[in-house]
C-alpha cells in the first residue's frame, strides 16, 4: 500500500530529481522555518539548555556503555510489571513477532501510533502480507498512507503536502477504507483535522490491538513513554485490548528521574512547544486500565554494529526530535525522500550507514548528503556531533573502497576531521565560507572549496552556505552559551 | 541460541574494551525559582487555549455546572468529590464502574475529573489516575474535559513532576500529562486544537487551603 524505500539511487541522484521538485521545496522552506523560529522561542527561554543538553548526553552515553546491564534490568522489571518481552535481532524477526501475537488475538486489523521503529523494520508491509490491515493514526501518517506515499520528516512525515494536496487525497481515498470525509470539504486545516477525526473514531472505538512504538523506557520501572499531540496515542494506548510496543534497544533510560531531563529537551526541540499536549507514560499491565495483555518487542536491527563503533555510538543518543531535519540545508532544498530512510537528514545521513552498513549505493552516498555547516549539531538536545559523524563515517566509506590505499577524497576527509576536531578551526573555516555565500549571492551551488576539501568539492555542487551560518546567527540571537 | 542471548553477545561484545561513562552527578526534582506558581501556571495553560477559571472552593460546585454547559450525559471516576457535581441541573451522571465500553464513553458529551499536579512553567496538567480521575479512558473519549486543580498541587517545573510521579508507577498505576486540547501542526505546521482527545479542556483552578481535599 505506501512506498517502499528498497532499491533507491544514490542520495544524489535522487537529490537531483527533488531539487526539481518546487512544490516540495516550498512546502519544506515554510515548513521548517516556522518551526526554526519556535524552537529558538522555547528554548531561549530555559535558563540552561546547555547544561540540560549535557545532561542529556551523559545519560545517554551511560546507558549505551552499559546497554547490556540496563537491558537485563529492564526486561526485569516489565516483566514484574506483567508484560511480555520479546527481543528481535532483525527486521524480519521483529514483523514475524509481531505478526503471530496479532494473528493469536483473532483479529485482522490493528490501530498504529506513529513509531520510527515500525517504519524502520517495514511493519506494516509485513502485516498486509499476513492479512492484516494497520491503520495508522497520526494525522501526517495517515496522509502519507492514504496518499500511497513515503515519510518525508521524523515529526511531520507529510511535510512535503501542502493542504490542496491533503484535500485531495482525503476526497479521493478516505471513503475507500473507512468513514468518508464530508461531502464538502475545504482546505482548511481545522476541516481536515475533523475528516480525520471521524475517519479514526470509528477505528479507535472497534480496535482490538495497538501497536506503538516508545519515547524511553525505563529500566529501573519498566514504564515506556510515548510523546504525542493529537491523542491517537493515547487512544492507541488506552482504548484496545493488546498492546504491542516496539522499542529499539538504545530507547532504556536508567531512572524514572531521567526523564526530568528528556521531557524539557523533546518538546522544545521538536514541535517548538514547551511541552507537547499528551505523554503517556504505562508501566506493565495496570489492572481495569487499558490493555490487559501488554507485549514490549527490544529491537536491535543493527543498533549493536552502531554501538560498536566507538565514534559512530554517539548516534544511538538520538531522541528523534528532527531539530537536526529543520535547520538543515540540504534537508531543506532536497526534502526527506531523497535520504532512501525513514531516518531523514542529518539523522539519517549518520544513522542509516551505521544500521544498513555502507554496501548499498544509497548507503554510501548519505554522508556526502551535507554541506557540514554544522547547525545540526548546535541544535541537537542530546549533544551528537553530527558534522563530525559524517566526516567519520566519509572515511570509513572510503576505507572500505580503497582498501587502505589513501586516495584523493581519503585525504580530504581526514584533513576535514583535522578541521572539525577542533571548534575554533572549525568556526574560522565556516567564517570563511559565510563570506564567500555573501559574495556568491544569487548562485546556489559552489564549485571548489579551498584547502584539503577541494578535492571534495571538485566531485560534487555543494550548496551555497546561508549568508548567515546558524553558529553566528545562534551567537547573535542566543549569545552562544558553549 | 535465543535472540536474546545473541543480541546480549553483540551488546558486550560491542562493549569490549570500551571506557564505560559513569552516570552524570545529577540532583534530580530540583525546584525551579518560579516567583509566581499560579499566575504562571494560568498564562501557561491559557497560551494552548484551554479554558482556565480560578475559583474559590465554595464557588466550585456552580463553576462545575457552569463548564459542563448543556452537555446532556458526563461520565465521572468513581473517587469524585460528590460535592462537586452538587450544583449540577438536569444533566444525566454516569459514575464509571470500570464497565463502560469505548462507545459507551464516546456517547458521553464531558467528563469531570481530579488531577495529581499542575506544573506552572509548562502549563501541564498530570494525572495518575488515582480513583478521582479515574481510568484513562474516561478523561480521552469524550469531548469536553473539565479538570479540578488545586492550587496547593502545583509544582514550579518538570523536574518536581516527575519526582511525584514516582509514588504513582510504584503503585503501579500509568499517567496522563496533558498540555492544552489535543492538537496537530500536521498541516503545513499549522497548529489546530482538537483531534483525538478532548477538543475543549476547562481547567479550574482552586484556591485551596480550608479543607478541600482530595479523596484519594
Ligand atoms: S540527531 Fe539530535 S537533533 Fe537530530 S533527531 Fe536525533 S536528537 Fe534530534
Amino acid at each position: 500500500m505506501s512506498g517502499t524505500f528498497l532499491g533507491m539511487p544514490s542520495f544524489q541522484a535522487a537529490a537531483k530529481e527533488a531539487l526539481g521538485n518546487a512544490q516540495q521545496r516550498r512546502n519544506l522552506e515554510h515548513a521548517t522555518r516556522t518551526i526554526r523560529g519556535k524552537r529558538a522561542q522555547v528554548v531561549a527561554e530555559l535558563d540552561d539548555w546547555e547544561g540540560l543538553r549535557r545532561t542529556a548526553a551523559a545519560i545517554k552515553d551511560n546507558v549505551l556503555t552499559h546497554l547490556d546491564s540496563y537491558l537485563l534490568q529492564l526486561e526485569e522489571s516489565l516483566t514484574r510489571a506483567g508484560a511480555t518481552v520479546h527481543w528481535a535481532s532483525d527486521a524480519e524477526e521483529a514483523n514475524r513477532i509481531i505478526t503471530g501475537l496479532v494473528r493469536a488475538t483473532g483479529t485482522d486489523e490493528v490501530v498504529k501510533v506513529k513509531s520510527m521503529a515500525t517504519q524502520e523494520i517495514g511493519l506494516n508491509e509485513a502485516l498486509e502480507e499476513a492479512g492484516i490491515r494497520a491503520w495508522e493514526t497520526d494525522l501526517a501518517e495517515l496522509i502519507v498512507q492514504l496518499g500511497h506515499d513515503r515519510p518525508s520528516h521524523i515529526l511531520v512525515p507529510a511535510v512535503h503536502r501542502n493542504r490542496a494536496e491533503i484535500r485531495e487525497i482525503f476526497l479521493r481515498e478516505m471513503g475507500q477504507v473507512g468513514a468518508p470525509p464530508p461531502a464538502v470539504l475545504t482546505s482548511d486545516p481545522r476541516e481536515l483535522a475533523e475528516a480525520a477525526r471521524v475517519h479514526l473514531r470509528e477505528k479507535f472505538l472497534r480496535a482490538r490491538v495497538a501497536v506503538s512504538g516508545a519515547n524511553f523506557a525505563v529500566a529501573d520501572t519498566g514504564t515506556l513513554v510515548v510523546v504525542e499531540s493529537e491523542g491517537n496515542g493515547r487512544m492507541c494506548l488506552t482504548l484496545p485490548e493488546t498492546l504491542i510496543s516496539v522499542v529499539g534497544i538504545e530507547k532504556v533510560v536508567p531512572r524514572l528521574e531521567d526523564l526530568e531531563v528528556f521531557l524539557q529537551l523533546l518538546p522544545r526541540s521538536s514541535t517548538g512547544e514547551r511541552m507537547n499536549p499528551y505523554t503517556s507514560t504505562w508501566t506493565g499491565v495496570t489492572p481495569g486500565d487499558g490493555p490487559q495483555d501488554v507485549h514490549v518487542v527490544l529491537l536491535d536491527n543493527g543498533r549493536t554494529d552502531a554501538l560498536a563503533d566507538s565514534v559512530g555510538r554517539q548516534a544511538l543518543r538520538c531522541i528523534r526530535c528532527s531539530a537536526c531535519l529543520n535547520v538543515c540545508p540540504v534537508y531543506q532544498r532536497v526534502g526527506g525522500h531523497a535520504y532512501g530512510s525513514v531516518y531523514p537528514g542529518p539523522i539519517g545521513a549518520i544513522l542509516n550507514p551505521q544500521l544498513r552498513g555502507t554496501t548499498s549505493e544509497v548507503d554510501q552516498s548519505l554522508p556526502y548528503a551535507s554541506s557540514l555547516c554544522g547547525a545540526c549539531g548546535d541544535v541537537c538536545p542530546v549533544g551528537i556531533e553530527i558534522p563530525d559523524l559524517i566526516v567519520h563515517l566519509r572515511t570509513r566509506v572510503v576505507d572500505e573502497h580503497r582498501g587502505g590505499v589513501p586516495s584523493g577524497e581519503q585525504l580530504a576527509m581526514k584533513g576535514a576531521a583535522w578541521l572539525f576536531a577542533d571548534h575554533r578551526r572549525w568556526e574560522k573555516a565556516q567564517k570563511g565560507a559565510e563570506l564567500g555565500g555573501r559574495v556568491l549571492g544569487g548562485k546556489d551551488t559552489i564549485g571548489r572549496l579551498p584547502g584539503p576539501l577541494a578535492a571534495w568539492s571538485d566531485a560534487r555542487d555543494a550548496p551555497t552556505p546561508p549568508a548567515e551560518t546558524f553558529r553566528t546567527w545562534w551567537k547573535r540571537e542566543k549569545g552562544g552559551r558553549r | 541460541m535465543s535472540s536474546r542471548a545473541a543480541i546480549l553477545g553483540r551488546v558486550s561484545a560491542a562493549l569490549a574494551g570500551a571506557d564505560r561513562v559513569p552516570p552524570p552527578r545529577q540532583e534530580y526534582g530540583a525546584p525551579a525559582a518560579v516567583p509566581d506558581v499560579v499566575g504562571l501556571f494560568v498564562e501557561r495553560v491559557e497560551d494552548y487555549r484551554a479554558v482556565v477559571e480560578q475559583v474559590a472552593p465554595q464557588e466550585l460546585a456552580a463553576a462545575v455546572a457552569r463548564a459542563l454547559g448543556g452537555t446532556d450525559r458526563v461520565v465521572v471516576p468513581p473517587g469524585l468529590e460528590g460535592a462537586w457535581l452538587s450544583a449540577l441541573d438536569g444533566a444525566e451522571v454516569l459514575v464509571d464502574d470500570g464497565d463502560l465500553s469505548p462507545d459507551d464513553l464516546d456517547r458521553c458529551g464531558a467528563v469531570v475529573t481530579a488531577a495529581a499536579v499542575g506544573i506552572a512553567t509548562t502549563g501541564t496538567i498530570v494525572l495518575d489516575h488515582r480513583p478521582d480521575q479515574g481510568r484513562r479512558a474516561l478523561s480521552l473519549v469524550p469531548d469536553l474535559h473539565v479538570c479540578v486543580v488545586r492550587e496547593s498541587q502545583l509544582v514550579g517545573d518538570v523536574p518536581e513532576s516527575v519526582t511525584l510521579l514516582r509514588a504513582a508507577v510504584d503503585a503501579g498505576r500509568p499517567s496522563t500529562w496533558i498540555s492544552g486540547p489535543s492538537a496537530t501542526s500536521d498541516i503545513e505546521l499549522e497548529r489546530v486544537e482538537g483531534v483525538h482527545g478532548p477538543r475543549t479542556l476547562h481547567v479550574l483552578l482552586v484556591r485551596d487551603g480550608d479543607g478541600l481535599q482530595s479523596p484519594a
